[in-house]
């Protein structure tokens, strides 16, 4: 019985596997992220002034949105998990806006101390 | 005995699912461990910044534990078309580029408290060590995790018909990484100052 219904539980995912990416596409995305990860070391050593840090954010998002949508499979899997992280992230980021509003304490360099 | 898979009204199995609220809850764990590093900046009590600081060592280290996901996914994939061998390769390759990445942060930490940073010594150098040392300590419990799964694929505890238990794990080891990509941002290359 239960090995049954372990079977049916890995029928599902080899189903859910089917629109995911192949082996090759895996190594184009992971080839993706190491040339942006060099974007991010390059910033250390040229000075792009102001446009550093929204830079280095938005270079962070594209890495975290294409690890999470190709690698932990949100982008192929149920909207639930996709809604669970977004929760985690909302509060986590809630968290940040609660702590620096309360106590005044913006960091350095972005204007708003 | 292996314990009974319900039928759930969703459609979704409880292993995974459970592995995404638990997710979704580090990640709530972790911006606190982030708020706390960003809100103490600039309590260095005299001590050393984020000058101290070596990006080269740390960005070769983010590469690592970067492309230790790509193995990762791709020993899930290689478990769901059955190929066990190729599954536990890169399990193990996996496994391998989390302890290079550990190591390399006990090296790291190691050397900024010979140099003066150490975890009592300001505000600014506990949110540090506190932040990327647990991000380590996860790390670890990740090697550990696939250690495990490598060992019971041997001794048929995985089978092959069962790659959900090497995806749910992949999860967090993804995590892991995302959390790392944030960190090495925040953290490492913007300059607060």
């Amino acid at each position: 019985m239960a090995d049954t219904a372990t079977e049916a539980t890995s029928d599902v995912a080899v189903e859910n596997d089917h629109h995911e990416p192949t082996p090759r596409e895996y190594v184009q995305i992971a080839a993706a992220l190491a040339v942006m990860t060099a974007m991010e070391f390059s910033t250390y050593f040229i000075d792009f002034g102001l446009l550093s840090t929204p830079l280095l954010l938005v270079l962070m998002a594209i890495k975290f949105v294409m690890i999470a949508g190709f690698f932990m499979h949100l982008k192929f899997d149920t909207r639930v998990f996709r809604q669970l992280m977004l929760l985690g992230l909302g509060g986590a980021l809630t968290l940040y806006l609660a702590a620096t509003l309360a106590l005044h304490e913006f960091p350095a360099g972005t204007g708003l101390g | 005995m292996s314990a009974a898979v319900e039928e759930t009204s969703m459609g979704i199995d409880n292993r995974k699912l459970g592995m995404w609220v638990f997710l979704g809850s580090e990640f709530m764990f972790f911006g606190a461990f982030i708020t706390a590093y960003l809100l103490y900046l600039n309590t260095t009590a005299g001590g050393p910044d984020g000058e101290i600081f070596d990006i080269v060592y740390t960005s070769i280290s983010s590469f690592v534990l970067l492309m230790s996901s790509l193995t990762m996914v791709l020993a899930h994939n290689a478990h769901v078309h059955g190929d066990m061998r190729r599954m536990r390769l890169w399990i193990l390759a996996t496994a391998l580029q989390g302890l290079v990445f550990v190591g390399g942060q006990a090296y790291e930490f190691t050397k900024f408290v010979n140099e003066g940073l150490v975890p009592t010594g300001s505000p600014f150098a506990s949110a540090f060590f506190v932040l990327t040392g647990f991000h380590g300590v996860h790390v670890t419990v990740g090697v550990i995790l696939l250690l495990g799964l490598w060992s019971y694929s041997h001794t048929g505890k995985v089978k092959s018909d069962q790659p959900l238990k090497t995806e749910i794990i992949g999860l967090y080891w993804h995590f892991v990484d995302i959390i790392w990509v944030i960190i090495f941002v925040v953290v490492y290359l913007i300059p607060w100052g």
